[in-house]
């Protein structure tokens, strides 16, 4: 992000991923910049329309199987979204959109779909789905963030290569399905925690602010994201 | 209505014994488990029941219970009409409401979408009524396309007619197999589940308007589309240059079927161009819909407009909704919405000014994700004393911080009910929040 311009956030695809309230995360993103007085721009961009490469912050959401094929093929297609990710945005994908940014995941029939290619993970259909209510450890490499709570809704199965590293490791949940949940590769950061993960976890979205800015957020008053996070995770979480 | 068999005979008087003596001890209104019973006994009771009847099936996400009871109003004008009218919408349900009026000539069905095509085949109903489809519960729920994909299968080669709103591009793709379709304009303010044509997956071009995302943004915020207004390539008017509700497909050739019956603003046009203003009890916009559905309906049990007319305008409240509760002066009229859809339409409904009570629940009726709060543009709100309850009132509270809207929490509704100054107040509930409201205040229908 350049000094003297507004962060850009690009919202890919509401048309065709935007299920589960996904929008929530780019609006915790302009309400985080917002109080910390950094000017915002959001792009939305239509499943028809290039995929600007020019944006700081990429977001891309969850949904049913049949548009996730037509995403993943739309933006194999663009290549938009490969160009601002080699210049050095920052990418947050949830759910359907956490799978489309692998290899490979599963379409309708379970049968193999090509992924966008951008993390080095592959993932399938598994045997039943995971509904409900997740809490995690987050890698402790990405600073102090605390501990990942939100809400999963999947049947899918996440495999993560060699070249990503687990974004948490599950307490309650289910995930990728190996005890771990999500993964992160530069600053690309995939989850199955679906809709407002970021309002969930505003730490992961001062996260990605830090990486788009370059600079370490102020603190701002995160008086209502508090209280939500300690209701969800005490419903959660065995009591000490 | 002929004689039923012997078995059939036995399994509905059971069944409906059952039913009376739930609700004698209170246990609920007996729809589902006499039902149940009835179908334990004779699991072909309801297609044994729904034979040598005139039935319409109701289904859609939002505004089948309403729906069900306006068309059901018109067709009293015919004779005895069973329904189903506490919203037990699933088979046990249906054999309950034709057991429980075994001579009615006539039956009106609210059908969950999922079992729509299980309850079309098993009844051979006349008539099948097609509203919305949108997003909703979805951790329990189906996908919505998915489901108007099982309508088409289920609809195909029938000889069944149906009628269907033609402004929501996913039920006309749902109900175009039909042999048999009339289609009615009746609007679609919630337009986020149909930017995508349901045929090829193209972009859809809605009349007046460029693609909107549903929750907003925060103040200050510049938006644009990456595609800059215009689609490249396509026509410069926003829309496509379609009239308002039109829609199109960019990329195939489908596109809305042209409607014979038009809700235009308070007034519904009929086939042959005659206008009825509508002078519903019912508010709002979604209640003109329904009612514009309601009379395309009665019209094909052979009910002229001038008929059913008169009796949707009696209609007042239906099973608890857009009645209004009472305590220590405080008037308290409740709205459902269940879904982002659903919160669209009720806050069209609210009073001007008027304080409004929000109560969110997340248990297994609600779905247990909050998440589509994210998707209703709460901003809609400012400007008026707004009161946040239920048992995910916190959800809610942050929802709202973040759109920016002023807001109290309050630990009960009842603690919101007597922040009030005496007078009016509006309350916008989801499903076990209203029904907790109910029970609380009375269940008077």
């Amino acid at each position: 992000m350049q000094s003297d311009s507004a962060l850009r956030l690009v919202w890919i695809y509401p048309d065709l991923l935007s299920t589960y309230g996904d929008q929530g995360n780019v609006l915790v993103l302009e309400q985080r910049a917002r109080r910390r007085g950094i000017a915002v721009e959001t792009v939305h961009v239509r499943s028809s329309d290039p995929v600007p490469e020019t944006g700081d912050i990429y977001l891309i959401g969850g949904g049913e199987d049949r548009p996730q094929i037509l995403a993943a093929e739309r933006l194999r297609r663009d290549g938009g979204l490969h160009r601002a990710v080699a210049r050095g945005a920052a990418l947050f994908a949830v759910c359907a959109g956490y799978q489309i940014m692998g290899t490979t995941f599963g379409g309708e029939e379970g049968q193999p779909v090509e992924g966008v290619g951008l993390l080095d993970i592959a993932s399938g259909r598994g045997t039943h789905r995971a509904v409900g209510e997740l809490a995690a450890e987050i890698d402790p490499a990405l600073g102090a963030v605390p501990t990942l709570t939100g809400f999963e809704n999947h049947m899918g199965v996440t495999r993560l290569g060699p070249g990503v590293r687990p974004l948490s490791r599950t307490v309650v949940g289910t995930g990728n399905g190996d005890g771990t949940e999500g993964c992160y590769a530069g600053k690309i950061v995939g989850t199955y925690l679906h809709g407002p993960a970021l309002a969930r976890n505003p730490a992961l979205a001062d996260l990605l602010l830090f990486w788009a800015t370059g600079t370490p957020p102020a603190p701002i008053d995160d008086t209502w994201y508090e209280r939500l996070r300690q209701e969800r995770l005490a419903a959660v979480l065995p009591q000490a | 209505m002929t004689q039923l068999p012997l078995r059939a005979q036995l399994a509905s008087a059971l069944g409906r014994t059952a039913a009376t003596l739930s609700r004698a001890t209170g246990r609920g209104d007996g729809s589902v488990i006499g039902g149940r019973i009835g179908l334990a006994l004779d699991p072909d009771l309801l297609r044994k029941l729904a034979r040598d009847r005139r039935l319409a099936l109701v289904s859609a996400t939002n505004g089948k219970t309403t729906t069900t009871r306006l068309i059901t109003a018109a067709l009293q004008e015919l004779g005895e009409v069973a329904t189903n009218a506490f919203g037990a919408n699933m088979p046990a349900g249906h054999v309950s409401a034709l057991s429980s009026a075994k001579d009615a000539p006539y039956g009106v069905l609210e059908v969950d979408e999922k079992y729509l095509p299980e309850v079309i085949e098993t009844t051979g109903a006349g008539v099948v009524v097609l509203m919305n489809l949108s997003r909703d519960q979805m951790d329990r729920a189906g996908e919505i396309w998915l489901l108007a994909q099982k309508w088409r299968r289920a609809l195909v080669a029938r000889n069944t007619h149906v009628i269907a709103n033609a402004d929501d591009p996913l039920v006309a793709w749902g109900a175009s197999t039909a042999p048999r379709v009339t289609w009615v304009s009746a609007g679609q303010p919630w337009k986020e589940d149909s930017w995508c044509c349901p045929e090829c997956g193209g972009p859809l071009d809605r009349g007046g308007m460029e693609y909107t995302p549903p929750g907003g943004h925060a103040p200050g915020v510049a938006v644009r589309q990456a595609g800059g207004g215009a689609p490249s390539g396509g026509p410069a008017a926003p829309g496509g240059g379609l009239a308002v509700n039109d829609w199109a497909c960019r990329e195939c050739s489908f596109r809305r079927p042209a409607p014979s019956w038009i809700l235009d603003g308070d007034t519904v046009i009929d086939p042959r161009g005659q206008r009825w203003p509508l002078d519903l009890q019912l508010p709002g916009r979604a209640n003109r819909a329904n009612a514009a559905i309601a009379l395309a309906t009665a019209e094909a049990f052979g009910l002229p407009v001038g008929r059913a007319l008169p009796r949707l305008s009696q209609v007042k409240s239906v099973a608890g909704r857009y009645t209004t509760v009472e305590r220590d002066g405080r008037h308290a009229r409740l709205l459902l919405a269940k879904n982002p859809a659903g919160w669209l339409e009720a806050f069209d409904v609210l009073e001007p000014a008027l304080p409004v009570i929000l109560s969110v629940n997340a248990q297994g009726p609600d779905g247990r994700d909050t998440s589509w709060l994210w998707d209703v543009d709460y901003r809609l709100l400012r400007g008026r004393p707004v009161y946040v309850t239920g048992e995910r009132r916190l959800d809610l509270a942050l929802r709202l911080d973040v759109a920016e809207v002023p807001f109290q929490l309050m630990e009960s509704f009842a603690h919101a009910l007597a922040a009030q100054p005496p007078g009016k107040v509006d309350v916008i509930a989801n499903y076990t929040a209203f029904q907790q409201i109910r029970s609380e205040f009375g269940r008077a229908v």
